[in-house]
């Protein structure tokens, strides 16, 4: 396959960056999106260029390391997978990729397709946890039984990997979906109600504050999301919150 | 020299309790003067530096990821082992010690493993308590699945994701800290070397990889949990950032590192599919509990099915060879992965490889959807003659099962696996070796400890499936916190460590000339060209299956290839920018070397034990003949290697192993 | 509670607030009109009681104003905030592929739902104030004896720009409500097993109600 991309390139955080072309050759519809970016990489420096900075890590759909805006879709067109695990096949030969970081206020680039997802960490110290100490005598974990169907609903939304692909494909950049998530998987739970409100309050207060947008409603977050993670969750968020906000 | 490992006397199942109750403490007024460095937030790393700060230690913690959340135990699929005995089969700390021993060939040491046995129950308590989602019953209590190699059902799991959702546990617990200020958090740093002062660990050079800037960092003492270095044979289910840089700066500071030629190679990965891979696929252990593994009997079978004349399914069941059922009638598929790798290599060798390059086996699940299709026309009272309800009923169990997996595969290799068998092939997974450390989890050099996949204690010389995750939070909640004590409770009247020593200079200069040779090189070659080269020496001279010529060889060739790097790479950029090219060839030149002594470790360990396995040491006689044949007379220690200048000029120490609970036995499954 | 419409939530749940408030008086408002082609005088009745009834007027009628001004309000002020929650466009956003145009284009609607509701009360809202409450005649009826509302009715819908601005200002709320309904439920936290149901008579209830508009207009208008 051959193919035209069109890559967003900015040096560091200070630089107003633009989209470069690059003519790319010899692509197989076996190799995965960032393996092409890859051999990209391997030519541009072989002529002696900058290569292309972006972020990877497991390259198997789970660490939530890997981002990209790939032709208007947050890990590209294929549904239920992250960039690493986009496969050529999506593409045909002569196809121009549009290939973008993530764009959100709350996400500043820090080079070209790299971006600083740091307020997703700041949101949870505000009270993504239990706090529970570690101690080694804390009660058997059969003590409390819960519920089947809603420790597999925790479950569900605790599989977010925080990849910021509900951000980014937001007309809003919102963060709600990501809140909603961790919200939700604690609040499901007997050991989570303990501080359901004040874990409402706080993370909401500091997402607020991180510059994320508000939430309309539209649902691209559920249809990008690679994990699947439900509008449910950011639903029972709002609830939540109203309850605990309500109740002072 | 023999090395001490510092266990506790007194009975197996009380020296923990023992060695607790006479350890020093340092008392809760005093851990607020005193600062910890934790490199690596995984499950080790991130339950250590939460649990710490818990105890009232300033703990500095660092990982070169964007986020600690995205440590590699986060990829982890199948579940973790506790005896727990929930399921009432009989399981118990012993059990679970025996196992874990015997799966490992009877190399590893026996009161640490004892000890990870002792503290799995409550690793499963904290962990529920912290709101980690684990899969339950209908009743509301815990459920349970089996895994290879033990004969009890104790491993606890969440869907095909526990690795994730007990990093996501360490991860919230270490949040809550950074939250109260007790944690330092550091991300996008890169530890680059460790900072000995008057023979202690002080601190350590790090690098900010946003900006390229190099910062000292002291504390009284530096824990690494920084994972295994798989990634020396550049292919493998590792992280593409996963490395040995953080170890291997430790062994040149004094650590000594221990059996580095025990690798876990695990029979179930997707297979390469050409010179573009960068990484490969892990598909869970618990696939061989409905998968079947075959190869066509037939050599002209073989080929028409590679030139895409025949497909799997045309294969007549007569025409295939269910190989591992074949020669391991007793434990059939369900073989330990040591054993499965190999068996899986021999037949590939031997010509039976049924993809292109003629590196996969078949992981067929067509029986056991008929099986389970008939069992549910069974229970539903359908016709069970209709063989494509049969079908359609049987693939909706599976789809239960192992959904995720399955469309992962299909996502990768394009094809449809309910439909055609799946192709697998063995891939480099795990590594037991790593840094030496004593019961305390101290290494060599006081002050040092490693834990986690870093160090190597636990697994001897082969894992079993759900043992990593057990390892790494036993010992960064329950170990690690305790034992550190006995250590800093000397260091109360220190007060602040300066990084205005001579050490740090020394050490800073070492990392800030080391990066400039790097960057200033203009090289012809990438970084990712020596890397390929030395995976390819390893994966063949190195990989499942080594003898002494072979690595005698690779030993001078990995040799070469690093006086080739250090003349011929090429880094693009700056030491002062946000430089992926510099991180990775810092990464490479570790792994040069750490290979070396690898091989070096493998030539000297001439016998087969676990994922070593020597073609030298074979039974010749008899029914196991063929096998592993372990040497307990010459071999029946750890091999600890002290950095000397050159890999080659390692020295070695041996830990004697001593078995006094447990028969040492060859290891049958036939 | 203090602040809680300062956070993103607590802005959402008003908006969704202000919006089932104006869905429920749309209701109202379509039954009475829609009165108007079954039977005159019921709409008569209908109408003059709205026009008199002092718990309409002096309570009912000040809480609509301010609800349609607040949804109008929040939804510019979080227009505003949201883009500036990302400063740097996309160089392409295929929006179509995860979002419907409905939901992405909220605020477009709503102007146009504006401009149009700006119409309708200086076409109607203005001179009905003056007859009641400047010259004073609460009487409702015409020099004929008869009430005015069906007249005064019928006679709005003669001029065809204002059957076309009518009929073009209820497919802008169809589009509006198309999201809106569902969406105020999941903003005020109802997501649950009656979800698919709810969104079902969400959708019909965003085309009933504007199409039932428009045909009352259409009605009167070739009728006369």
């Amino acid at each position: 396959m051959n193919l035209t991309l069109k890559i967003w390139r900015q040096k560091d955080a200070n630089d107003k960056g633009k989209m470069v072309d690059y003519p790319i050759t010899g692509i197989e519809p076996d190799m995965s999106f960032l393996e092409m970016l890859d051999v990209l990489n391997e030519a541009l420096i072989n002529k002696g260029e900058e290569p292309v900075a972006f972020d990877h890590d497991c390259r198997e759909g789970i660490c939530g390391m890997c981002s990209l805006y790939i032709n208007g879709e947050a890990h590209g067109p294929d549904r239920g997978v992250t960039t690493c695990q986009l496969h050529m096949r999506m593409f045909n030969d002569g196809d121009t990729i549009y290939i973008e970081p993530f764009r959100a206020a709350a996400f500043p680039v820090i080079k070209d397709l790299v971006v600083d997802r740091s307020a997703f960490d700041r949101i949870q110290h505000a009270g993504g946890f239990i706090s529970v100490n570690t101690s080694g005598n804390t009660i058997d974990a059969n003590a409390i039984p819960v519920n089947k169907h809603d420790a597999d609903t925790a479950f569900d939304a605790a599989t977010c990997i925080g990849c910021g692909a509900c951000v980014a494909s937001c007309k809003n950049s919102s963060a709600m979906l990501f809140v909603g998530a961790k919200v939700s998987q604690f609040a499901l739970l007997p050991q989570g109600k303990v501080e359901a409100t004040d874990r409402v309050l706080n993370m909401v207060k500091q997402m607020d504050e991180e510059g994320f947008g508000n939430c309309t409603n539209t649902g691209a977050c559920e249809v990008e999301c690679p994990k699947g993670i439900s509008l449910e969750n950011i639903a029972r968020m709002n609830r939540e919150y109203l309850k605990a906000a309500f109740k002072g | 020299m023999a090395l001490d490992s510092r266990t506790p006397k007194g009975p197996l199942a009380d020296k923990w309790t023992n060695h607790k109750n006479n350890i020093n403490l340092v008392n809760p007024a005093n851990k607020r003067l005193i600062d910890v460095i934790v490199v690596g937030t995984g499950l080790a790393g991130g339950s250590a530096a939460a649990t710490l700060a818990e105890l009232g230690y300033n703990v500095k913690a660092f990982c070169f990821q964007d986020s600690p959340r995205r440590a590699h135990s986060i990829a982890a699929q199948g579940g973790i082992n506790a005896a727990k005995n929930y399921q009432g089969d009989g399981d118990s700390n012993y059990r679970l010690f025996y196992d874990t021993v015997k799966g490992g060939d009877y190399r590893s040491r026996e009161a640490n493993v004892y000890r990870l046995a002792e503290v799995s129950a409550n690793i499963i308590d904290q962990c529920v308590a912290q709101g980690v989602p684990f899969a339950r019953e209908y009743g509301g209590l815990l459920d349970n699945r089996s895994f290879g190699g033990v004969l009890v059902s104790r491993t606890f799991y969440a869907a095909g994701q526990t690795g994730q959702q007990l990093l996501l546990g360490a991860y919230s617990a270490l949040n809550r800290q950074i939250g109260r200020g007790k944690v330092k958090m550091y991300n996008r740093h890169e530890m680059l070397d460790v900072v000995v002062v008057d023979g202690k660990a002080r601190g350590i050079i790090a690098r900010n990889l946003v900006t390229g800037e190099i910062e000292r960092h002291s504390a009284h003492a530096v824990v690494l949990g920084t994972g295994g270095y798989g990634n020396v044979f550049f292919l493998s289910t590792n992280a593409m950032g996963s490395n040995v840089t953080a170890a291997w700066k430790a062994h040149k500071r004094g650590a000594y590192f221990a059996n580095p030629c025990y690798t876990q190679i695990h029979p179930t990965c997707i297979p390469v599919s050409g010179d573009h891979q960068s990484k490969l696929t892990l598909m869970s252990e618990s696939l061989r509990n409905d998968g079947r593994i075959w190869v066509p009997k037939h050599m002209e079978d073989v080929k028409a099915i590679r030139e895409g004349k025949l497909k799997p399914t045309d294969i007549a069941e007569e025409n295939r060879d269910y190989y591992l059922e074949r020669r391991y009638p007793a434990f059939g598929n369900l073989v330990p992965r040591d054993v499965a790798s190999r068996a899986a290599k021999e037949r590939c060798d031997a010509g039976y490889g049924v993809n292109k390059t003629g590196e996969a086996v078949y992981l067929d699940f067509a029986s056991a959807i008929q099986r389970y299709g008939k069992e549910q026309a069974h229970i539903k009272g359908l016709n069970e003659n209709d063989a494509a309800l049969i079908k359609k009923l049987g693939q909706e169990v599976i789809k239960n099962k192992y959904g995720n997996l399955f469309q992962m595969y299909e996502k990768i290799v394009d094809q449809n696996p309910y439909e055609t068998p799946m192709m697998i092939y063995p891939a480099v997974h795990y590594t037991m070796g790593g840094i030496w450390v004593d019961y305390n989890l101290m290494t060599t050099v006081p002050g040092l400890y490693a834990i986690g996949e870093a160090n190597f204690s636990d697994h001897g010389a082969n894992r079993l499936g759900a043992s990593a995750l057990m390892q790494g939070l036993a010992d960064g909640y329950f170990v690690l916190p305790y034992t550190i004590g006995d250590y800093l409770s000397n260091d109360i009247r220190t007060g602040p460590i300066s990084t205005e020593s001579p050490e740090f200079e020394e050490a800073e200069n070492n990392v800030r000339n080391r990066i400039e040779t790097l960057v200033n090189n203009n090289g012809t070659h990438s970084v990712d060209y020596f890397h390929k080269k030395l995976g390819k020496i390893m994966w063949n001279k190195v990989g499942m299956s080594r003898n002494a010529k072979g690595l005698a060889e690779a030993v001078e060739e990995i040799s070469a290839l690093r006086a080739e790097f250090w003349k011929d790479v090429k880094v693009p950029g700056t030491a002062n920018e946000f430089n992926e090219e510099l991180a990775k060839a810092g990464r490479v030149a570790d792994f040069l070397e750490l290979g070396e002594l690898f091989a070096k470790d493998a030539l000297h360990r001439n016998e087969s034990c676990g994922g070593h396995y020597r073609e030298e040491s074979v039974e010749e006689s008899g029914e196991q003949k063929g096998e592993a044949k372990r040497d307990d007379e010459n071999f029946k220690y750890v091999a600890a290697w002290e950095y000397k200048g050159e890999p080659k000029d390692a020295v070695l120490h041996k830990e004697n192993l001593v078995f006094e609970n447990i028969e040492l036995k060859q290891r049958s499954y036939k | 509670m203090s602040g809680i419409l300062n956070s993103s939530i607590g802005r959402k749940f008003a908006m969704a607030l202000s919006a089932l408030f104006l869905m429920i008086f749309l209701l109202q408002h379509f039954i009475i009109n829609f009165s108007s082609i079954v039977s005159a005088d019921a709409f008569n009745n209908m109408s003059h009681f709205m026009g008199t009834n002092w718990l309409i007027q002096y309570l009912m009628q000040p809480v609509l104003i301010f609800g349609v001004m607040f949804h109008f309000i929040m939804g510019f002020v979080l227009e505003i905030k949201n883009k500036s929650a990302r400063q740097i466009k996309y160089a392409k956003n295929n929006g179509a592929a995860n979002s419907s145009w409905m939901s992405r284009n909220m605020i477009y609607s709503g102007l146009f739902i504006l401009i149009f509701l700006i119409i309708h009360f200086i076409d109607f809202w203005i001179p009905e104030i003056n007859t009641k409450y400047i010259q004073g005649d609460m009487s409702g009826l015409l020099p004929s004896g008869e009430y005015r509302y069906y007249e005064e009715l019928v006679h709005k819908f003669q001029p065809m720009w204002r059957v076309a601005l009518y009929c073009l200002g209820f497919v802008f709320l169809a589009l509006h409500l198309m999201h809106g309904f569902m969406s105020a439920f999941q903003s005020v936290g109802a997501n649950n097993k009656y979800t698919k149901a709810l969104k079902g008579f969400g959708k019909a209830y965003a085309i009933v109600i504007p199409l039932g508009f428009i045909i009352i207009a259409l009605v009167h208008h070739f009728n006369h």
